[in-house]
């Protein structure tokens, strides 16, 4: 990696927009266009949303957000120590929710893979789950 | 994020500037409902000129808001949303249940009218 930043902070709904900054920030350094940030932007948000509502269902607890880059691609996690998801590729379809009765969507993950290159989730029940996302930027 | 609303005849007129997130969603969706059930308004219109960003917790509220104008017999439109939320509404398909339109003017006649354009 050419550099990379890791941040923890509490699992609250007020921490989503501050996670899209950091990554903003963060990814700023490579110059990327407005259409590939607010994508970055677009797929920390779900991923932090999830953490906070899915993983630790408004209780709290740590969130971790990691960016990073190398010559290639720039790379982001979003880790919680949560309840974990049981069935994945569930979770991962289109309109799936485990929480309607909240008015979720079900697109999250839709959503993390349309603007993203690669999704790729990791998750044990009552651990916890880590998101691994890929991004390849134009001018490369 | 910031709402403010305005009533016009029995269309209320909901102008978004800012985000919406999760976190925003929450106010956004109280505040709206909140405001249907005291000024009697039958339809809805949700004004995204200044909306800055979106994510699928705006698909949530504005399908929510889609069911209640819906079953109380009322209409609901989108105006001026930028590309980036036209993109996400696609995704999602809402743009097929409910019409978007690129001024204010022609979604507050769909709603009077009750036609697309
Ligand atoms: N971090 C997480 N921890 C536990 N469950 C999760 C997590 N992320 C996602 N899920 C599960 O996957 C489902 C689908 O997620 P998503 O596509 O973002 O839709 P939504 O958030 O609208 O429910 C969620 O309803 C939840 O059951
Ligand atoms: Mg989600």
């Amino acid at each position: 990696m050419i550099n990379w930043m890791r941040a923890f902070f509490e699992a609250k709904s007020e921490n989503e927009s501050l996670a899209r900054m950091m990554a903003a920030g963060f990814f700023s350094a490579l110059n990327p266009t407005i259409s590939e940030i607010t994508d970055v932007k677009t797929a920390v948000s779900e991923a932090v949303t999830n953490a906070i509502i899915h993983g630790y269902e408004g209780k709290g607890g740590s969130v971790e957000l990691y960016c990073a880059y190398d010559t290639q691609k720039l790379y982001v996690e979003v880790a919680d120590q949560g309840i974990g998801i049981g069935d994945i590729p569930k979770a991962m379809e289109p309109l799936y929710t485990s929480k309607p009765e909240m008015e979720r969507s079900g697109m999250g993950f839709t959503i993390m893979e349309t603007f993203m290159d690669s999704v790729r989730v990791e998750s044990q029940p009552e651990k916890g789950t880590r998101i691994y996302m890929e991004k390849q930027l134009s001018r490369e | 994020m910031e709402v403010s609303y305005e009533k016009k005849e029995n269309i209320l007129i909901v102008k978004i500037i800012g985000e919406i997130d999760h976190h925003s969603s929450n106010i956004l969706r109280a505040q709206t409902d909140a405001q249907l059930d005291n000024i009697n308004g039958k339809h809805l219109l949700f004004c995204f000129q200044q909306v800055t960003f979106m994510d699928s917790a705006g698909i949530g509220v504005i399908l929510g808001r889609y069911k209640r104008v819906q079953s109380l017999g009322g209409r609901i439109a989108i105006a001026c949303a930028g590309e980036r939320v036209l993109e996400i509404l696609r995704i999602s398909a809402l743009t097929k249940i409910i019409p978007s339109f690129s001024s204010k003017e022609d979604a507050l006649r769909y709603l009077e009218g009750g036609k697309l354009k």
